[in-house]
C-alpha cells in the first residue's frame, strides 16, 4: 500500500564508490559495543554463577536494571541533545518527598501528593532547561547548583516538615494501596515474580525509541546535540527542544521517585546522591556521544542492562561486593573503547 | 553621482515584478543599518532582488556581507532603514519568520548537521509527518525518496541516503543546501559564499545550480568576494566596503574589469605594485599589477569618483 510512490530515477553511479555490506551497516549502529559488552558479561556470569540464569535471579537482575534503566532513558536522549544533567539523583528523591510529605502533611489522598510530585519533577527539568537556554552556561555547571540546592532542599524541608531524615511512613493513607499497584507491584510471569518497573522501563524505551527514530521531534533531538546553530538556522525550536529534553529526565525521574516511595512507604532524604552518575555511565556504555548528536534509546537501555548484570552477578558468584565498583569502572572504559573501535572499522570501509 | 551606478529611484519604479507585473520588488532593502553595541557593522544598504534574477554582493573580508546576509535571514534585526518583501515592510525575529516568508539560507558551513544522514538534513525543520496529534510520526520512506530524486535531478549521485552527510564533499554538501532550500518552496535563496572553498571544477557547478534556480524563477542573493564568479551569473552587482555601500550596478551597465578594479581599490593595487618592486619581486608579476594598476585607473577615471 505505502509502494505506490514512484521510483526515483537510478542516478549514475559514482565508480570510486564500493558498496557497504549490511553487517558493517549494523556494526556502525551505536549500540553494538554495549551489545557485545551484555552478550560477554552474560556469558562470563552464566559460567561462573550457576544461580545466574534461574529465572528468579534473573527477574532480580532485571529489576536492578530497571531502576537504573528508567533514568537512563530521559539521561540517554537529553544525552544525544547534547546535554547533561547532575542532577537527576536527587531529583529522585525530592519528587517521592514531594509526593509523601505533601500527602502527608495536608492528610490527602495520595494520589494527590502523586500528582503534585509529577508537576514538581517537570518544573526541576524545565527550570534546569530554562537557565541553560538563558545563561548559555555548560549543563554541567547549571546543573551541578541545582544537584547541590537540591540536595539542601531535600534534607532542610524533610527536617523542617517532618522532624526527621526520612518521610514518616504514608502506608495506611488513602489511595496507597491503588498507587503501590501502579508503581511497585509485581507481575507472576509462568511462576516467576517480575516487578512493574521492568515492564515500565520496557515501555519508556520503546516510546523513546519511536520518538526518536520516527518522529520530527526525534529529529530536532539529534539535531541539537549535533549542531544547535545549524538546527536554529533551518528552523529546529532549540530551546524547546533541549527544555523539553530536561522536562523529559523529569518525568522519569518521577516514576522512580514513585517507585522508591511506595516499594517501602517512606524515603530517607539524603538519599540519592552519586545515582546520576549511574545513569550517565549506562547512556554511555550504550553508545550515546558525550558530546551529542549520536546514541540511541535501546543503547542507554543496554548500559542499564550491563549494569544490573554487573551488580547482581557479583552478589550471585559470591564475591565480595567492594569489587562492584571496579567492575563497573572497568566495563564504563571496556565499553567505550569498544564504541569508538567498531564506530571507526564501521565509518572506514 | 557615477552615470553608471544605479538610481535607487528610477530602480524601484522601472522594475516590475515579472508575474504580477506591479511595480514591487521580491525583496528590496532601503537605507538598511545595523551596530554591535558602538560597532557600526552595516549603513545604509539599498538593494533589490527579484524574480528569475541573481543579485550578487560582493566585499572583501569584514565588508558587512554577513551581517547583510544575516538580517534578511532573520538570525539579526536591523536597526535602520526598511526590509521590504513583497512591498510589506517587514523584521524578522526568527530564521524560522524568513524561512515562512519563503527566504531560505545556504550558508557556508552548509546548516548541517555532519553526524545525520542525508535524508534526516534533508528535512531537518520541515519533516513530512502523518497520523494526527500525539500519534503524528515521520513518513520516512517518502523523505527518503524524494531526497534521491531532487539530489538526481541536481545531478549529485547519491549512493545512500542513511549515509551520514558529514562523510560528502564540500560541493556535494552545498548542492544537497540548495535543493534542500528549492524544493521547500524558497523564492528567495541566499547564498553565503558557496564557492569559497571549492575547487575550480566543482565551483562552476554550483555556479550551474544558480542559473538553475534562477531559471525557476527563485530570486537569488550571491554573496561572493570573488567578480570571476559573479560576473557570468549576476544581473546585478551590489559591492559592499567596511560596511557601507560603493557601488550597486546593473550588468549591463558594468564590465568585470571594471568590477575586479572597484572591489580592489586602485590606490590599494599601487600600493601592492610598489612594494612588490621594492621587495625585488619577479619583474613579470610586477608588470601584471602595474598593467592592473592602469586599468583599475582608466575605469576610475571614467567615472567612479572616490567616495567622499
Amino acid at each position: 500500500m505505502t509502494q505506490t510512490l514512484s521510483k526515483a530515477p537510478l542516478p549514475i553511479r559514482d565508480e570510486r564508490i564500493g558498496k557497504r555490506n549490511p553487517l558493517q551497516k549494523m556494526l556502525g549502529r551505536p549500540e553494538v559495543g554495549a551489545l557485545v559488552g551484555a552478550i560477554v558479561l552474560f556469558i562470563f556470569f552464566s559460567l561462573v554463577s550457576p544461580t545466574f540464569l534461574q529465572p528468579a535471579s534473573f527477574a532480580t537482575v532485571l529489576y536492578g536494571s530497571s531502576t537504573i534503566g528508567i533514568m537512563a532513558v530521559g539521561v540517554s536522549l537529553l544525552m544525544i541533545g547534547g546535554e547533561f544533567d547532575l542532577s537527576t539523583g536527587v531529583a529522585v528523591i525530592s519528587s517521592a518527598l514531594t509526593a509523601s510529605m505533601f500527602s502527608w502533611y495536608f492528610s490527602t489522598n495520595v494520589w494527590v501528593g502523586v500528582g503534585l510530585a509529577l508537576l514538581v519533577s517537570l518544573a526541576i527539568g524545565y527550570i534546569n532547561g530554562w537557565i541553560l537556554m538563558k545563561t548559555k552556561l555548560p549543563s554541567f555547571i547549571v546543573t551541578l547548583a541545582t544537584f547541590l540546592m537540591l540536595t539542601g532542599l531535600n534534607l532542610g524541608l524533610t527536617r523542617m516538615i517532618g522532624g526527621g531524615v526520612s518521610s514518616p511512613s504514608i502506608s495506611d493513607m488513602d489511595g496507597f494501596s491503588s498507587a503501590q499497584a501502579v508503581f511497585a507491584s509485581s507481575v507472576n510471569l509462568g511462576g516467576v515474580e517480575v516487578k512493574i518497573t521492568v515492564f515500565i522501563w520496557i515501555a519508556l524505551v520503546a516510546v523513546a525509541t519511536w520518538v526518536l527514530m520516527r518522529t520530527r521531534v526525534g529529529n530536532w533531538i539529534f539535531a541539537v546535540g549535533g549542531d544547535a546553530n545549524a538546527a536554529r538556522a533551518v528552523g529546529v525550536p532549540v530551546k524547546a527542544t533541549k527544555i523539553g529534553l530536561f522536562m523529559g529526565v523529569g518525568f522519569c525521574g518521577w516514576i522512580l521517585g514513585m517507585h522508591n516511595l511506595f516499594a517501602f512507604d517512606s524515603v530517607q532524604s539524603g538519599e540519592g546522591v552519586g545515582n546520576e552518575f549511574l545513569y550517565i555511565i549506562a547512556a554511555v556504555i550504550g553508545g550515546c556521544l558525550l558530546t551529542g548528536g549520536y546514541g540511541s534509546a535501546v543503547g542507554g537501555a543496554i548500559g542499564a542492562f550491563i549494569f544490573g548484570m554487573a551488580n547482581k552477578g557479583i552478589v550471585y558468584a559470591q564475591w565480595n561486593p567492594d569489587w562492584f565498583k571496579f567492575f563497573l569502572g572497568l566495563m564504563l572504559l571496556l565499553a567505550t573503547i569498544v564504541n569508538l573501535i567498531v564506530k571507526r572499522r564501521a565509518e572506514l570501509k | 553621482m557615477n552615470a553608471k551606478a544605479i538610481d535607487q529611484e528610477t530602480l524601484l519604479q522601472n522594475e516590475r515584478d515579472p508575474l504580477t507585473h506591479t511595480p514591487v520588488h521580491l525583496l528590496s532593502l532601503e537605507g538598511v543599518g545595523k551596530h554591535y553595541g558602538n560597532i557600526i557593522a552595516l549603513s545604509d544598504v539599498t538593494m533589490a532582488v527579484d524574480n528569475g534574477r541573481v543579485t550578487c554582493v560582493l566585499g572583501d573580508n569584514g565588508a558587512g556581507k554577513s551581517t547583510l546576509i544575516k538580517i534578511i535571514a532573520g538570525l539579526h534585526q536591523h536597526d535602520e532603514g526598511v526590509l521590504n518583501i513583497m512591498g510589506e515592510d517587514r523584521k524578522f525575529g526568527s530564521p524560522r519568520d524568513a524561512l515562512d516568508a519563503g527566504i531560505a539560507t545556504v550558508y557556508q558551513d552548509l546548516a548541517v548537521v555532519p553526524l545525520m544522514p542525508i535524508w534526516r538534513n534533508f528535512f531537518l525543520g520541515s519533516e513530512l509527518t502523518k497520523g494526527f496529534g500525539p500519534f503524528k510520526y515521520m513518513d520516512v520512506e517518502q523523505m527518503k525518496a524524494i531526497t534521491l530524486k531532487e539530489l538526481a535531478e541536481m545531478g549529485i549521485d547519491l549512493r545512500d541516503v542513511e549515509q551520514p552527510i558529514g562523510q560528502l564533499s564540500g560541493g556535494e554538501r552545498q548542492c544537497v543546501a540548495i535543493a534542500r532550500a528549492v524544493y521547500f518552496g524558497a523564492k528567495v535563496i541566499i547564498l553565503d559564499e558557496p564557492t569559497a572553498a571549492l575547487g575550480v571544477k566543482q565551483s562552476g557547478v554550483v555556479l550551474r545550480y544558480i542559473l538553475q534556480a534562477r531559471d525557476r524563477g527563485l530570486g537569488v542573493i550571491f554573496i561572493t568576494h570573488n567578480p570571476h564568479h559573479a560576473f557570468p551569473v549576476g544581473d546585478r552587482f551590489l559591492l559592499l566596503k567596511r560596511g557601507k555601500s560603493i557601488g550597486y550596478y546593473d550588468k549591463k551597465d558594468i564590465t568585470l574589469d571594471e568590477l575586479t578594479g572597484q572591489m580592489a581599490g586602485g590606490a590599494e593595487l599601487a600600493e601592492l605594485a610598489h612594494e612588490l618592486e621594492q621587495l625585488g619581486g619577479h619583474g613579470d608579476v610586477v608588470k601584471e599589477v602595474k598593467a592592473e594598476v592602469a586599468d583599475v585607473s582608466d575605469s576610475v577615471n571614467a567615472g567612479v569618483p572616490k567616495p567622499a
